[in-house]
């Protein structure tokens, strides 16, 4: 177990290490590649009618002239010792893990990246508990139901969860609850849980269920599926020719094997999730690590890009983890080693 | 302001959306308040004087900066005056008076030397910072000096950098002299008193005053590109708090003394703006009243703008203001056969600007068909059709085909036509002028590129236009503030162009460049704008530019928003300094 | 096993520990009604083995799955009467079989891998089947999961009792699948293919272990096969079945030394015997066996019978009811007597 987490951690750092280059690879270097000069670079980072000399001076402070490689070792020892930033009247001193500095804010971005992640984090959380509750239930029932009208409507409830995308369903759902029935007046905002937990709860209900809403047809379909597959094993038989209550075959036996396989690509989902639901924040405004990444993109504002993405690549590889090893506790076919 | 905020498009989604609930009541939207459409281009809709309550804005981005020395939206400058001063300001009043100058931290417009070289101010007494101490010449000085600074500041304009004698100074953040007020080209033989030194004459300085780098900053509270986090306050509100991309909160400053400043009120007791909110819903915020404005204020979304249209309790909420910015084709004449000026004329009269007007939402939410390029809300503007499109602007085909026989290609040619790919009605747009001009054998073949580096690395890098031959490339430009030099001089003089990120796409012609020089020479304002109108006229005669929409934006005041008008000066926005709730 | 009931007389209770009368078992499907069982009727006691004996797709499973009532009421239809000690199962309510399950009746699966469930140990299976029915606690539970590993012989049960079935080799796994059926002293355990899976020589390991413990507990068993040769040693009495009905019932030594059904002819000359040369002893049955949704009119083996042609053509038309031929053998074939007698006693019984 001790060796099989070592190792993994290894895997995972290394891979995170990988991501960073790659995503290096694609920000700093393939503009160069493609003919843009260290000069075109910068330029995206001045005002209008700015001159050669601006942006020469912009290109130096954002160390766009330099090597890419020089600019990916400096990037590096930022996260490891931290670095120093030109603020005008004085240097500022950006401690490890330093992810550098907004080129279009100027504010550094690992702070900005930990203020984005709670809206994330409790955006995915209460989603996550809710697709999983209604979904799982949903394909369930639709298993044991199979071929009557619940199963039929329910189906066609995921199929319509499945095809819609979030931004139609998500402004539907702010036009009818909020605007028209009132009910949540404050969604389309952000409040901080500690803030007022009231306030996080009503603002977060329409995402939570929206995302929910999505998430759960694709797990209402995956369950029902498995499920049925699961119904059909020998070992459900067996089960009831031990005389177990229909309640027991289906919770305890069919259940527990349906929900394995289940767990690695809710582990998987929620690590992407964590990483930034880009279209729920984008279309409820909340201000998650999505919302920060395609903010961050449209606005070529690169050191902010490379973070989110390493938190992104972070969140994946530590939910992967977990499943794995929550895999091996509760499929003992599974060896840690 | 060129650089425009980069949205996601959700307009088929949110159209849907209020389509399925157009049925319902949307709260305190629609109902109450005296607004007529387009009243608040003439007149302060809701007038009052009461004070109190929360003005509640949002916006679906950030902003460039709040720093004084940083920015370049209009909108942003508008903003800007509700915590800071500068010594000239727009005149805070609905209608064309709002394109005037007149003095806000100065005492009156700039006392200038013969040779319109030299540029003195004096203070109005009795200016407070918001912690109550007295705001200095120097403090100016100190601004526009960091404004200087590209390197801290790069996203404000570089007109001081280009204007001033700066003898080689580059930013108080190198300057070793005490009190970093090492700049020669300002003079502050006073607290009271600052004078500006060119190297060149400049007749309209008036405007530069007006740049909210001349918002003085107190050196002592300086932290350079963090100051943008409390941004020391002379106008009538202070920072509470700001978090980038977040949120922002101004509260009441008592330090501020309306007996010094006539063109702002101080009605709502805080204002709150709430940052990167999605544009759809921003805009259904706003009809169901649980917001007061849009601080972008460049109009509402596709949706919205349909169910507005569409329904008079909505429409008369909402104006379709006039802006400084005219979207239009620039025609490069270092591209064959736009050499030839017959061909250019050709495009000139083959267009269909109506189409091209539909493309872009029709006369109310996308704008104006235009003829020329300075808009009626530029001073001197002269309304003239040197190419008058036919009959309902559809194009004039028999004109467009004798130009193309005096070039030599009655039988049309081919060339290529560019647009930026995020921006669908830009495509559209280009889609329209591709059919029209097909109907007189010019075919253009549709090219798209990133809008991020359309001018740095594409359409506005002439090596790469002339490699590639773009012909004709779309293009929208937004008066830097609406009078001709802030309109114009970016985009027809050729002195400006570089060997990229250019905005003149290939105006070049000597006889506009020496207008140019007029008119930067001529301090009686009424001349200077005639000049400009001359300009205006050569550049079209010369048909390197083909006009084709003045740009409006459809606002939307809901109707507990008080005292609300649209300010011209400001391009087309609400005037954020006189708004209220109660 | 007694047989003394004569055709037609309506028996007015059982007599027997187990008596199955007229049992119909059918699944309407979108193709056609499929009738895996129709009409089969016998009677066990306690003490005695049955075995059923067919090829694959005869109907063998589904009838001991019927006879555990675990049939899905939505997509199978049963009908006819299974009395088990004097209580009706067909009847009774799904709560009242599942009762029975496990206590009084319990099964024994062909394929043990995956009729244990691979997330729970095999104690814990066991003990949970133990404790459905017996009001103890874990404890106790586990003690006798482990004496009960411990009598089919798996050694050291008290650590094995942890163990995953994956973690079990083929013939422990089958070992521990018996322990778990016989874990409430079953009064009727069913083995459908017990050793199916698995290889000879644990075979013969799983069928003495079915034997002694049979012995041992008093139970009824019905031993569920399609290789005659597992049956031979143990049964007492022999089902042959074929299109989901009887067609020859006899005690063991019948069947194998006095056989009268052309199937049951067939069955043992594919049997496989260890006494012949491998080249002589395999003669399969040639064509393959019914579709269950259109049975032939007539004998359901006809088209696959050698001696089809010697009835008039009643084994195409009519078909033909199990007859007694002597007490306590009774054969379904229109084959006259002296025939039957002549054929097997000429022709089929030199070459096996
Ligand atoms: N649930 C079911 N629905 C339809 N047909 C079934 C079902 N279960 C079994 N059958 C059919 O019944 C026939 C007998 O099957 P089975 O009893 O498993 O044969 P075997 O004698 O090999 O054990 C087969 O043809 C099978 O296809
Ligand atoms: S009835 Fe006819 S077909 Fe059927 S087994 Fe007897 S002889 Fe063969
Ligand atoms: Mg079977």
């Amino acid at each position: 177990m001790v060796t099989f987490l070592i190792r993994r951690l290894i895997a995972a750092i290394a891979l995170l290490i990988i991501v960073s280059m790659v995503t290096f690879a694609i920000f700093f270097l393939v503009p160069r590649l493609t003919g843009a000069t260290t000069a075109d670079l910068a330029s995206r980072y001045v005002g209008k009618s700015a001159g050669p000399q601006a942006i020469h001076e912009v290109e130096v402070r954002l160390g766009l002239n330099r090597p890419v490689a020089i600019q990916y070792w400096n990037f590096v020892k930022g996260i490891i010792i931290g670095a120093h930033y030109d603020f005008g009247p004085s240097k500022v001193y950006c401690g490890p893990p330093c992810f550098g500095y907004s080129f279009i804010n100027q504010t550094p971005v690992w702070p900005d990246l930990l203020d984005r992640a709670p809206v994330t984090l409790s955006l995915a959380a209460g989603a996550a508990i809710i697709w999983v509750i209604f979904g799982v239930t949903a394909g369930v029932i639709s298993a044991l139901k199979r071929g009557t009208a619940i199963d039929r409507v329910s189906m066609g409830i995921a199929l319509a969860g499945v095809s819609l995308p979030i931004f139609f369903t998500g402004l539907l759902s702010l036009a009818i609850f909020r605007d028209n029935l009132n009910w949540f007046p404050n969604a389309g905002t952000y409040v901080g849980l500690t803030q007022n937990p009231l306030q996080w709860a009503s603002a977060l209900a329409l995402p939570w269920v929206t995302l929910a809403f999505l998430q759960a047809a694709l797990y209402a379909r995956l369950t029902r599926a498995g499920m049925l597959e699961t119904m059909g094993e020998d070992y459900i038989r067996t089960a009831r020719a031990k005389g177990l209550p229909e309640r027991t075959v289906i919770v305890r036996h069919a259940l527990r094997s349906t929900l394995t396989p289940v767990l690695t690509i809710f582990g998987l989902d929620l690590g992407i999730l964590l990483g930034g639901a880009v279209l729920t924040e984008s279309t409820f405004s909340l201000p998650g690590l999505g919302k920060f990444a395609i903010d961050s993109i449209n606005n070529n504002d690169l050191p902010r890009v490379l973070g989110v993405v390493m938190v992104g690549a972070f969140f994946i590889v530590l939910c992967n983890l977990v499943v794995d090893i929550l895999y091996a506790v509760v499929d003992p076919r599974v060896r840690l080693s | 302001m060129r650089r425009s905020i980069p949205l996601v498009a959700t307009g088929l989604a949110a159209s849907l959306a209020l389509a399925a609930c157009g049925g319902g009541s949307g709260g305190s939207g629609g109902s109450g308040g005296d607004g007529t459409f387009n009243a608040a281009l003439t007149k302060p809709v809701n007038p009052s004087t009461k004070t109190g309550g929360t003005l509640r804005l949002a916006n679906s981005g950030d902003w460039d900066n709040v720093d004084p020395a940083d920015t370049y939206y209009a909108y942003s400058w508008d903003f800007a005056r509700l915590y800071g001063r500068t010594l000239m300001m727009f005149k805070s009043v609905p209608g064309k008076s709002g394109t005037e100058l007149t003095p806000d931290l100065a005492q009156g417009p700039g006392q200038h030397s013969a040779d319109l070289k030299t540029w003195t101010y004096k203070l109005k007494p009795g200016i407070k910072y918001e912690d109550g101490t007295p705001v200095r010449a120097q403090d100016i000085k100190y601004d526009v000096e960091r404004s200087l600074d590209k390197k801290v500041f790069p996203n404000g304009p570089t007109y001081f950098n280009d204007y001033l004698d700066l003898q080689g100074y580059t930013s108080p953040y190198n300057d070793k002299t005490p009190g970093k007020l090492g700049l020669k080209a300002i003079d502050t033989p006073d607290d009271q008193t600052i004078v500006f030194h060119l190297k060149k004459a400049f007749a309209a300085f008036d405007y530069f005053a007006m740049l909210p780098a001349t918002m003085p900053v107190p050196p002592a509270k300086d932290t350079g590109a963090n100051y943008k986090q409390h941004v020391v306050a002379t106008g009538p509100y202070k920072f509470e708090n700001y978090t980038p991309g977040k949120s922002m909160a101004l509260v009441r400053n008592t330090n501020w003394d309306p007996s010094t400043d006539p063109n702002r009120k101080q009605l709502p007791d805080r204002i709150e703006v709430q940052l990167g909110i999605n544009a759809d819903d921003l805009d259904n915020r706003l009809i169901n009243g649980s917001l007061d404005s849009d601080v972008v204020g460049t109009g509402v979304q596709a949706a919205a703008a349909a169910k507005i249209q569409s329904q008079a309790r909505l429409k008369k909420n909402a104006d379709a203001a006039p802006t400084a910015r005219l979207w239009y084709t620039a025609i490069s004449g270092d591209v064959a056969p736009f050499d030839n000026i017959h061909c250019r004329r050709a495009v000139e009269y083959a267009a269909d600007k109506t189409a091209m007007q539909t493309a872009f939402g029709g006369p109310l939410s996308g704008g104006d068909v235009a003829t020329h390029l300075m808009m009626p809300l530029i001073p001197g503007s002269k309304d003239i059709n040197p190419y008058p499109s036919g009959p309902g602007n559809h194009g004039d085909i028999a004109k467009a085909k004798q130009e193309l026989a005096a070039c030599g290609k009655p039988n049309g040619f081919k060339t290529v036509l560019t647009a930026r790919t995020e921006r669908v009605k830009e495509v559209n747009g280009a889609l329209a002028l591709q059919q029209s001009l097909a109907k007189v054998g010019i075919q253009a073949e549709i090219k798209k590129f990133p809008q991020g580096d359309y001018f740095k690395l594409y359409a506005g890098k002439p090596e790469y236009v002339k490699k590639n031959g773009l012909g004709l490339i779309m293009m929208a430009w937004g008066a830097d503030w609406p009078e001709g030099f802030g309109y114009l001089s970016q985009i027809v003089d050729s002195r400006v162009i570089r060997d990229a990120g250019n905005t003149n796409l290939g105006v070049k012609d000597p006889a506009v460049d020496k207008l140019v020089d007029q008119a930067a020479v001529t301090a009686d304002a009424t001349a200077r704008n005639d000049l400009w109108a001359q300009i205006d006229a050569k550049v079209m005669d010369d048909a390197y530019i083909m006009p084709f929409l003045n740009v409006k934006g459809l606002l939307y005041r809901p109707p507990g928003v008080k005292n609300v008008f649209v300010n011209q000066g400001l391009n087309g926005l609400y005037d954020y300094a006189q708004m209220g709730v109660k | 096993m007694t047989q003394d009931q004569t055709e037609g007389s309506a028996p007015a209770g059982p007599k027997s520990f187990l008596d199955v009368r007229d049992l119909r078992i059918h699944f309407p499907t979108d193709d056609g009604l499929v009738k895996s069982v129709d009409g089969l009727s016998f009677q066990l006691e306690r003490g005695r083995t049955l075995g059923i004996v067919g090829e694959s797709g005869s109907g063998k499973s589904v009838t001991s799955l019927g006879l555990l009532g675990l049939h899905n009421r939505r997509n199978a239809r049963v009908s006819g009467e299974i009395w088990l000690d004097g209580q009706e199962v067909v009847g009774a309510s799904p709560e009242q079989v599942r009762r029975l399950r496990g206590r009084k009746m319990a099964m024994i699966f062909q394929d043990p891998l995956s009729s244990m469930h691979p997330l729970y140990t095999v104690g814990a299976q066991i003990i949970e089947a133990y404790r459905i029915h017996n009001d103890v606690s874990k404890q106790v539970a586990r003690k006798h999961a482990i004496d009960m590993l411990g009598r089919v012989g798996i050694p050291q049960p008290d650590k094995r009792v942890d163990d995953y079935p994956h973690q079990f080799s083929g013939g422990m796994r089958q070992r521990a699948m018996i322990a778990m059926a016989l874990s409430c002293d079953p009064e009727l355990l069913i083995a459908d293919e017990p050793t199916t899976a698995l290889d000879v020589t644990v075979q013969a390991q799983i069928l003495d272990l079915i034997r002694d413990l049979q012995e041992e507990f008093n139970s009824a068993v019905i031993m569920i096969t399609h290789d005659l040769g597992v049956v031979a040693e143990l049964s007492d009495d022999i089902l042959v079945m074929y299109g989901g009905r009887c067609v020859e019932y006899g005690s063991a030594d019948d069947i194998f030394h006095r056989p009268e059904h052309p199937y049951t002819w067939g069955l043992l000359g594919s049997m496989p015997r260890l006494d012949r040369d491998r080249s002589e002893r395999l003669i399969p049955i040639k064509g393959s066996p019914p579709s269950l949704i259109n049975v032939p009119v007539g004998c359901a083996f006809s088209p696959r019978c050698a001696y089809s042609e010697l009835n008039q053509g009643r084994s195409e038309t009519e078909r033909p009811e199990l007859r007694e031929v002597a007490p306590g053998h009774r054969v379904a074939c229109h084959l006259g007597r002296e025939d039957r007698h002549r054929i097997w006693t000429e022709e089929i019984r030199p070459k096996l």
